[in-house]
């Protein structure tokens, strides 16, 4: 999914904790249009369940979440 | 069918401690909210009111002056509420939170007031504590009283009390 996927921003969560993750995210996904596209990686564990928590109270749409060797990797749709 | 915008969810939120843990717990909900969404509200009352106070000294009265002097400083003077050993135990913290990358308080707070978090001295306790609103940061919003928290707190999805 992730190589088909276009991604219109790329941020660096790496290093961050909780609630820093979710809150770039959230500062950042305005500068997408709607039905564009950020990925996102992250260290924090903690932020493969904030993530899709924030998503789900903002209305937004979170393609994939998936940890790959000590990273996770989020692709987070903007829909509203 | 045209969907219905949700209302906004809201979190409404007692700060009564000055102690470093409990203020971390505060900011980071209150950040995490308000990335989320929602509308927050703080208000911050008795010990509380250092984490919204510049460095300056505060009182008026030999009591006030003295209050100033024990509890003056600002949100990084805050100590842990256990194994506090007289300022060793907020250097301690400091110093395990700086390594594992955590932000620092008045960071936490002022991120805060950049995702639009409604922050609010009590007008009793300010009063009380002689601490005036011009001892706090830009973005305190003018000191409001229990009427005010609880009509907000009626209206809100999520009550805390730190």
């Amino acid at each position: 999914m992730s190589d088909e996927t276009k991604i219109d921003l790329e941020l660096d969560l790496k290093g961050l904790l909780c609630p820093l993750p979710m809150v770039k995210v959230s500062q950042n996904i305005g500068k997408v249009e709607v039905g564009g596209v950020i990925r996102a990686i992250a260290t924090d564990p903690g932020a493969m369940a904030d993530i899709p928590a924030w998503a789900k109270s903002t209305g937004n749409e979170v393609l994939q979440a998936e940890k790959v060797g000590g990273e996770f990797v989020f692709l987070v749709k903007r829909v509203k | 069918m045209p969907e219905e915008e949700p209302r906004q969810k809201s979190l409404a939120m007692v700060v009564m401690s000055g102690d470093m843990d409990k203020l971390f717990g505060a900011f980071i909900i209150a950040t995490g909210a308000a990335a989320m969404g929602m509308e927050v509200t703080m208000f911050f009352t008795f010990w509380g009111l250092r984490a919204i106070k510049k460095n300056v000294s505060t009182g008026k009265t030999l009591f006030g002056r003295m209050l100033g002097l024990m509890y003056g400083g600002d949100i990084m003077k805050a100590n842990p509420s256990k194994f506090s050993f007289g300022g060793m135990g907020r250097w301690m913290f400091g110093k395990m939170m700086g390594n594992h990358n955590v932000s620092k308080l008045s960071e936490l707070r002022d991120l805060a007031i950049d995702l639009g978090v409604n922050m609010y001295g009590c007008q009793m306790s300010m009063d009380v504590m002689e601490m005036p609103q011009e001892s706090f940061i830009d973005g305190v919003k003018e000191p409001v009283g229990v009427g005010f928290f609880l009509l907000k707190a009626q209206d809100a999805d999520i009550q805390l009390f730190i």
